[in-house]
């Protein structure tokens, strides 16, 4: 099976944000950079399958230079190769651009399988993955547990609300948002971070991919992004901050005099 | 019909709550922009789902079609698709669900315009209104407009609308619409659904829960938990990330794919507060968060927040409650 990982590179989820005087985004200089969440299960589940079935395990990212870290990472736990998109001159939070893309770059291979993560820990659109099957003219199942291949196709269990599930069986190829906890995700070993260093990264760029400067242009789809900002409160919390001690004795006062539930 | 469609959802005949609150949505949008609602209802054989829904005096499109009997993405989108063409409503609305998670981008892809997902609310700029989504897990808010001709997608996030405010009195009239299936390919075979772990714990009925997230780090860290569940006669929970590690069991996951549970005291620590675990606990009496980070989004719903390490506050927490 031949396996189309798209990952994208995320900042760590306990970073401290700081948003730029114009509002247009977060400081990013000072971050640190980590796979997102549900790409890292999607990628152990495509080294899963490869490893059962056999086949190759390509890794798709599109963003920055510093990206290469996170395909290093993908390839020293044993991803074959890798494709880089630096789309540092057009970066936009406009799902349906950025898989137009990533799709301009999954169609110059062959393929069984695409997985995707089914949402960004930044943007949290949770639609690229969808728009780039509709784009690729594959069926797409997204939120999915577990993959079991079939005859001429997969059967995936699907997550729906409240704890409950969904089989459904997809011809090849198609697409799939992988939901985080599908699986345990694997260290890379001494030997897969050796051996990463020979594999390809691929870097590919609009001309390469087929596309022009208008395919990629903010507002095609009508969407205009203003601004971001704090959230605004809207319940009143009580903060305590301090001593460890004074501030457990505190709340323990709080919840057994004031709210009465201990 | 420069119109607002609201697409309800519908499993067995049964409408999803959330689609009242997307109606609830649209409506007051609808009074901004003096424009009307009309519910799109997809399915098989739904006539009664359609007098019943028409019933709260909304008016509802009904799209009744063989190959609309079970919910697929090719389907859905294919049908509602057709009936976007023919009404060319101004806006189309959806509850942000698992299920509209699965084909909403598809159909906006297949119009080649924007889906706004996930927000949280609009507010309106002029006659404009803006939409406002979350980025970052919930810990900063992004707004959006939209450009050009529509029509303008958007869904919103599950309990961003009351569904008790519902505007009833309208007129309730049930409208069929034809949509041409011929042509379209249904490339996903669905097959059972059912529930996933059996619940050995009802965590519905706890009267205090104390819930882990993964600011707890090692799974050997959570006896510091155990021993504040103890101490405070509570049931422990968790996040997602905690179960998915394996260090509790499934059963104890509260959030939209765990259990919803409303105890007298809710008590979260090293929990980040993701939407998808606010809306399983939302509704607790008192909700207490531990956070190192001040700008964690749990603070926004909790009553009493201590900004600090869980693991200097708790030990002093526990000696405190065993002294009173
Ligand atoms: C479709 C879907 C369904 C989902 N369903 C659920 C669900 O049912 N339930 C659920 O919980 N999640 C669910 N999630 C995941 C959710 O989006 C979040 O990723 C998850 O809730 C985050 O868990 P967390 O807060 O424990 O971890 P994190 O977001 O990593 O937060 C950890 C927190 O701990 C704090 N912390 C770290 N160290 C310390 C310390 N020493 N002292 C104090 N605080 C500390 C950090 O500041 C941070 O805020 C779902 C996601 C999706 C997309
Ligand atoms: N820049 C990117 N490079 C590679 N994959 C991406 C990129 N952006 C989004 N994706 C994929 O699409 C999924 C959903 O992203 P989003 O729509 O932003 O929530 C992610 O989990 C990734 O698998």
């Amino acid at each position: 099976m031949k396996i189309i990982v798209c990952m994208k590179q995320v900042p760590v989820k306990d970073s401290l944000l700081k948003i730029t005087d114009d509002g247009s985004w977060v400081h990013e200089t000072d971050l640190n950079y980590e796979i997102n969440e549900s790409d890292h299960y999607a990628l152990e589940e495509a080294l899963r399958l490869k490893e059962a079935h056999s086949g190759e395990v390509v890794l798709l990212s599109m963003g920055p230079e510093r990206v290469r870290e996170a395909i290093k990472q993908g390839l020293a736990k044993g991803a074959d190769r890798a494709i880089h998109i630096d789309n540092s001159s057009f970066t936009t939070q406009d799902p349906f651009v950025n898989a137009r893309v990533l799709a301009a770059a999954i169609k110059r291979e062959e393929f069984d399988l695409v997985l995707s993560g089914l949402q960004t820990d930044d943007y949290g659109s949770a639609q690229t993955g969808v728009i780039l099957a509709e784009n690729l003219g594959v069926p797409s199942a997204t939120i999915v547990m577990e993959i079991q291949k079939q005859n001429g196709g997969i059967k995936v269990k699907r997550e729906l609300e409240s704890g409950w599930f969904q089989w459904v069986e997809l011809p090849l190829p198609s697409l799939l948002t992988i939901q985080s906890g599908i699986n345990q995700i694997r260290y890379a070993t001494i030997k897969g971070i050796m051996m990463a260093k020979k594999k390809e990264i691929k870097a590919l760029g609009l001309s390469e991919l087929g596309l022009s400067e208008s395919d990629v242009e903010e507002g095609q789809t009508g969407l205009v992004f203003s601004k971001i900002y704090v959230p605004e409160k809207t319940k009143k919390t009580e903060i305590f901050e301090g001593d460890p001690r004074e501030v457990a004795q505190k709340l323990a006062d709080k919840l057994k005099n004031e709210a009465k539930v201990i | 019909m420069s119109n607002i469609l609201v697409v309800a959802e519908q499993r067995d005949g049964t409408l999803n709550r959330s689609t009242w609150e997307a109606v609830v949505g649209g409506q007051k949008l609808a009074k901004e922009l003096d424009k009307e609602v009309t519910v799109l209802l997809l399915g098989k054989d739904i006539k009664d789902l359609a007098d019943e829904t028409a019933g709260k005096g909304v008016t509802v499109m009904v799209v009744d079609h063989e190959k609309l009997a079970d919910y697929t993405p090719d389907g859905y989108s294919a049908a509602i698709k057709q009936v976007v063409e023919k009404e060319s409503p101004a806006y189309i609305l959806f509850s942000h669900t698992y299920m509209v998670r699965d084909y909403a981008p598809k159909l906006a892809a297949s119009l080649g315009k924007a889906l706004i997902s996930d927000c949280i609310r609009y507010k309106m700029a002029g006659d404009k209104p803006v939409f406002v989504r979350q980025v970052f897990q919930g810990k900063i808010d992004a707004d959006f407009t939209f450009d050009g001709d529509g029509p303008y997608l958007v869904s919103f996030q599950v309990a961003a609308f009351n569904a008790d405010d519902l505007a009833t009195g309208g007129s309730g009239v049930v409208q069929n619409a034809e949509v041409n299936m011929d042509g379209v390919e249904i490339r996903t075979k669905v097959l059972e659904i059912f529930e996933g772990v059996k619940q050995e714990v009802d965590l519905s009925k706890a009267e205090r829960i104390v819930s882990v997230g993964r600011g707890i780090k090692k799974p050997e860290n959570m006896d510091l938990i155990k021993q504040l569940a103890e101490a405070l006669d509570a049931e422990i929970a968790a996040s997602r990330p905690v179960c998915d590690d394996g260090w509790l069991p499934l059963d104890r996951q509260v959030g939209s794919s765990g259990q919803t549970v409303a105890p007298k005291l809710y008590f979260a620590v090293g929990i980040s507060g993701a939407i998808q675990h606010i809306v399983g606990m939302k509704n607790s009496g008192t909700i207490v968060a531990i956070n190192k980070d001040p700008h964690a989004p749990i603070f926004d719903i909790a009553d009493y927040g201590v900004v600090g390490d869980l693991f200097e506050v708790l030990p002093e927490f526990i000696k405190s409650v065993k002294k009173l």
